[in-house]
């Protein structure tokens, strides 16, 4: 059983014990804890259930690259799952609860997969997915469901507590990982005056040499690593961060940091992680090196560990894995495990080292210990359990067999170590295969490349493939000193540290254990962890004719979890190229894709959350509005009240009673949204030709007229009126939130299509407060206005007909009024300076109260217009609808040679007479048709679906007719007046539809021409 | 996140500042053209794995449309220049003839693409 040993722990403070729970459990750790080495300390070796079979799973790394001991963390609206217990550092109150079993950690009925993992090889969900639907959903999914996933997800009624923020940066020189490798680099880097930025992931500086051993500069590692940090803090010129993760290299030098800033210290106040934006010119990856597992039966039981994390939680954290160890290696460095584990007071039962020749130096300072090593053996399997019980050691060279048990409470293992080539590759850094350490590193040769072309990242240490001290440091200062002469610094000559560690003997590509181990031992020895993926299943893919890595990794998901297959990728590779008859170069490797480790959503949000997620935008009549009953919707980035409550009403009593009070009174409607562009120069008025269907370089000054806007394809884009102000000014409104779109749209065609054309435009929808003054009493309501201030613009219709403008004073404001109409009514568009908008809009709330006034909303807006057949661009249009669909031909000029769209509203599929073309829609019963329905015909399509030949675009209540109105696109439909169509609802009921025209109220006009 | 220097304003503005307006230099059919003409209008783009002219514009920035050439693979950002031409300054071509010889995208009017001429 794993325990605390009492002494060693560099990283811990024992004077600062720390009470914690898991799984309800109380238990006691120290400053400095991980929760893995917190539960490793209380004897928790087993800390979690595998993905697919369930089987028991303890902890096998110490650090990022961990696959098994997920827990879920804290509780309500700070509960997370998924968090590695080894990037969690312990803080007082911490509650932790293992995940993915059922009933509990002991005791998981659904451990049974494990007896059913004949069933679930690799491709098994590919493989069930074309069984029948019924099989599938009764059987197949509901087992899944129940058996496969990671944590509970989070209440989704709960906002996380916690915040969280952007940070911008840049840098010349960014230097990613802060152990000898990345402090040597930063600080000949520094040397040159190029500002450094160095992330360390973890809460400590240094990485593995303090464990690892060796000196530098002829001291041990930690006395250097003090030094070159003070240094480094006494530069002005360096940032150093801790606990600040690189977790991505993007184009051009861009690269992302996760801070971690309270996670270890909840309740400190401030935000929780904070994600580094980086812009660097040069940046240096000095991320170290992963330890592969071995191969072997077994390998996942509780109590196998990697032999370096083994070390780890010894030197850095005072605990010990077991009692009686065994360790299986086939290189060197694992031997300095044995040493550790010696001096820690474990037994080392036995050093199984694969390589008949054995190690160097160090196998023979742990002979020199009187521990027992035989070469050119293996394990052959850990017996299966809840922790290493039994340990059978074979000949490597063999299937299994001839078995000596050992008894064992921990096994160490190392395959040898893997550059970590992630942030190297994010961008598009090549790797190159080294048979020396049997592991991809990066090819100096092909960088990731910046914008002239130059390598932007360079690698530097372990994570370039240089593991002796002494060889690592001198590459990171080379490495350093490169990186400031490319970000253009002055070459600058810092001498490297002078590194000593104990030359190392070859090591053994071993990538199954023993090589020729039998079907029944690969069906137990696991590649992918967190995926419960095994060596037979790659192989079974390679059988079924899997021979690409990006297509094995898919059916068999290995490297596709959380920890996207740090640990594994290799083994998994080597085991394919195996099973190909191919060379681990040939079958490459899978796509490295940021981040290296999952970093949280809220850091990725930032800020933008909430009220600030993105800008409101607000008329000049907004408060006004919020005191008075809003009821606000969302359009665009905009506020509109949707319509204004009064007490006791609901949203239905309020828009009918707005409908019928501006169809019968009069009612105000804050139009500010609306776009107003001011289109001006020479060729405006040509310029608005090709904009819009219609001709509008004709138009009179002083007069409007509805235009429609197409996109290239034909499709109807944008609608509103336009306005001639004077010979070359015109103003073209546009609906609400396409103010910016269309000014885009025009500034497009006039840079890079008609740039010679002398056009400018100017969007000033900012500008103006716009309100609409509707009904039989708006003229009144005005003319009183401008009697109470002695004058003003006569607004007669004689003096301002329909469909024009003037420009005058309307009760002693500057103002500009429109005489056009969306509802049918008599009807002022009315634009003021937007500082006069609420002063104006408080002045017709006081002048009409005798014309019986009231504001109305944008649900109110839409139904008056719908009552008149008006279309909406949204409603009746989907980017798939022309103009000619909604009869709208007449605003279509046939005297134009060209205009945006037209060409396209030639093609054969837009002249098709089959096309779905608006009507009315009138409801039988009187009742409201559903929003979206699709009408039903004769017949059955491909699919045995009934036929469809319409939809419903709008469809409202109207109040002024007492019944159901809608619009829709019906196959054919202007020539089917009169006929009852179907609409089949969600709801399991037919609605029955007769098509009419969709002008349902005055459709003569009259009302709004008076 | 590329970064694209502005040939307007010379901010160098990183892609969050930009909008991509895909291929650049497209020749506009309007009524009259054949469907063949139109439809490779509309619909037939570029997509190279190599040198490419794409349209941007400087959307949260001067607001201008300006074009790009780069290579969609390396990254590597060989010039940008004003939207208002028919076709790449002579110089950008010169130079992605430079580094990418053999080189070809669209012939343009002259026949100048690549660098054997
Ligand atoms: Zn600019």
């Amino acid at each position: 059983m794993s325990t605390r040993l009492a002494k060693h722990g560099r990283l811990i403070d024992r004077s600062k014990q720390i009470d914690f729970t898991f799984n309800g459990k109380t238990m006691k750790g120290y400053a400095g804890d991980t929760l893995a080495s917190a539960l490793l300390a209380n004897g928790q070796v087993m800390m979690g259930r595998s993905f697919k079979y369930h089987r028991p799973r303890g902890v096998v790394a110490s650090g990022a690259e961990e696959p098994n001991a997920l827990m879920q963390l804290g509780t309500g609206d700070r509960y997370e799952p998924n968090q590695r217990a080894t990037t969690t550092e312990l803080f007082s109150g911490l509650q932790a609860q293992s995940q993915n079993h059922w009933p509990s950690l002991e005791f998981d009925v659904l451990s049974i997969n494990n007896k059913l993992s004949r069933f679930l090889t690799a491709g098994f969900y590919y493989k069930m997915f074309i069984h029948p639907r019924p099989l599938w959903k009764h059987v197949y999914e509901p087992i899944i469901r129940k058996s496969a996933g990671l944590g509970a997800a989070p209440d989704a009624e709960l906002k996380d507590a916690d915040t969280y923020e952007h940070f911008y940066f840049f840098a010349d020189v960014l230097v990613i990982g802060g152990g000898v490798a990345g402090l040597q680099a930063a600080k000949a880097a520094a040397a040159s005056g190029a500002k450094v930025l160095v992330l360390e992931q973890n809460s400590y500086w240094g990485g593995r040499a303090p464990v690892d051993g060796g000196t530098i500069d002829g001291e041990a590692p930690e006395a250097w690593i003090e030094k070159t940090l003070a240094e480094l803090r006494a530069m002005d010129n360096v940032t150093l961060r801790d606990r600040c993760m690189g977790s991505g290299v993007y184009d051009h030098g861009y690269a992302l940091g996760y801070e971690r800033l309270t996670d270890h210290a909840p309740g400190q106040g401030g935000p929780r992680h904070r994600l580094w934006r980086i812009r660097a010119s040069q940046i240096v990856t000095a991320t170290g090196a992963i330890e592969r597992p071995l191969s072997f039966a077994g390998n996942d039981v509780p109590g196998v560990m990697l032999a370096g994390a083994m070390r780890d939680y010894v030197v850095n954290w005072g605990v010990k894995p077991g009692e009686r160890v065994v360790v299986a290696t086939n290189n060197d460095d694992a031997y300095r495990t044995a040493l550790v584990l010696h001096d820690a007071g474990v037994e080392v039962v036995r050093v199984v080292d694969t390589r008949e020749t054995g190690g160097g130096a160090l196998m023979e300072a742990v002979r020199e210990k009187g521990i027992r090593v035989e070469l050119g053996r293996a394990i052959a399997k850990v017996k299966d359990g809840k922790s290493v019980t039994e340990v059978a050691i074979c000949a490597q060279n063999g299937e299994g067999g001839a078995r000596e048990i050992v008894q064992a409470d921990a096994v160490a293992m190392s395959g040898g170590w893997s550059p970590v080539v992630h942030l190297w590759s994010h961008c598009g850094g090549k790797l190159i295969w080294d048979e020396v350490t049997a592991s991809f590193r990066p090819d100096p040769e092909r960088p990731p490349l910046g914008d002239k072309g130059q390598g932007f990242v360079v690698p530097a240490g372990a994570a370039n493939g240089e593991f002796g001290l002494a060889a690592l440091l001198e590459d990171a200062a080379v490495a350093g000193a490169k990186a400031a002469e490319a970000a253009g610094f002055p070459a600058t000559t810092v001498a490297a540290a002078k590194g000593e560690s104990v030359a190392e003997a070859q090591m053994e590509a071993v990538w199954l254990m023993p090589a020729k181990a039998d079907v029944k031992l690969r069906m137990k020895s696991w590649l992918d962890y967190q995926n419960d993926v095994k060596v037979s299943d790659v192989q079974l893919a390679a059988r079924e004719g899997y021979e690409s890595v990006e297509h094995t990794k898919r059916y068999t998901t290995l490297g596709m979890a959380t920890d996207q297959g740090k640990l594994s990728n290799i083994n998994g590779l080597a085991i394919l190229a195996d099973s190909l008859n191919a060379e681990i170069p040939q079958v490459g490797t899978t796509t490295f894709r940021p981040p290296y480790h999952p970093i949280s959503l809220g850091a990725i949000a930032g800020e933008a959350r909430g009220e600030i997620f993105q800008p409101i935008r607000k008329t000049p009549m907004y408060d006004w509005h919020d005191r008075n009953g809003a009821d606000w919707e969302p359009v665009g980035q905009w506020r509109r009240p949707f319509a204004y409550l009064r007490d006791g009403e609901d949203r239905h009593a309020a828009v009918n009673r707005e409908v019928k009070n501006t169809r019968e009174n009069l009612g105000l409607l804050d139009a500010s949204t609306l776009g107003k562009l001011i289109v001006k120069g020479p060729d405006a008025g040509k310029f608005l030709d090709m904009m819009y269907t219609n001709m509008m370089s004709t138009l009179k000054i002083g007069k409007c007229r509805y235009g429609l806007m197409c996109s290239e394809n034909g499709f109807l884009m944008d609608d509103g009126v336009v306005a001639r102000i004077d010979e070359d000014t015109w103003l073209c409104h546009t609906t609400t939130g396409g103010a910016e779109h269309i000014h885009g749209w025009m500034e497009e065609w006039l840079q890079t299509e008609w740039w010679d054309w002398k056009v400018y435009v100017a969007n000033v929808t900012e500008q103006y407060a716009q309100i609409a003054v509707v009904g039989p009493n708006a003229r009144k309501v005005l003319e009183k206005l401008n009697a109470q201030a002695g004058g003003g613009m006569d607004v007669s219709r004689e003096a301002l007909p329909f469909m024009e403008w003037r420009d005058g004073q309307i009760g002693g404001f500057d103002a500009r009024a429109y005489r056009i109409s969306f509802s049918g009514e008599l009807s002022y568009e009315i634009a003021v300076a937007a500082s006069e908008g609420q002063a104006f809009w408080d002045a017709l709330m006081e002048a009409g109260k005798e014309f019986g006034v009231m504001p109305y909303g944008t649900e109110t807006l839409h139904i008056l217009r719908a009552e008149k057949g008006f279309i909406m661009i949204g409603d009746e249009t989907d980017g798939t609808v022309i103009p000619q669909d909604l009869g709208l031909n007449w605003a279509l000029s046939k005297k134009k040679e060209d205009y945006l769209g037209k060409r396209a509203q030639q093609r054969s599929h837009m002249v098709d007479p089959d096309r779905w073309q608006l009507v009315g829609l009138e409801t039988v019963d009187g009742s409201v048709l559903p929003d979206g329905a699709y009408a039903v015909g004769e017949g059955v399509n491909a699919n045995g679906q009934r036929n469809m030949i319409g939809r419903v675009t709008s469809t409202y209540h109207s109040a002024t007719l007492g019944r159901g109105i809608a619009m829709g696109l019906v196959k054919h439909g202007p020539k089917r007046m009169g006929e009852v169509i179907e609409f089949p609802g969600t709801d399991g009921k037919t609605y029955k539809a007769k098509i009419v025209d969709p002008v349902f109220y005055d459709k003569e006009g009259e009302k709004q021409n008076v | 996140m590329l970064i694209l220097e502005c040939p307007y304003c010379g901010v160098k503005a990183e892609e969050t500042e930009l909008a991509a307006g895909g291929e650049a230099h497209l020749k506009r059919y309007g009524p009259g053209s054949s469907d063949d003409e139109f439809h490779d209008y509309l619909f037939m783009r570029e997509n190279p794995k190599g040198v490419h002219f794409e349209r941007w514009r400087h959307a949260n920035g001067c607001g201008k449309w300006f074009h790009a050439a780069r290579c969609t693979m390396t990254l590597e950002v060989f010039g940008t220049y004003p939207a208002q031409t028919t076709e790449p300054p002579q110089e950008i071509c010169d130079k992605i003839t430079a580094k990418r010889p053999g080189w070809s995208w669209r012939e343009f009017s002259d026949g100048r693409k690549s660098s054997a001429a």
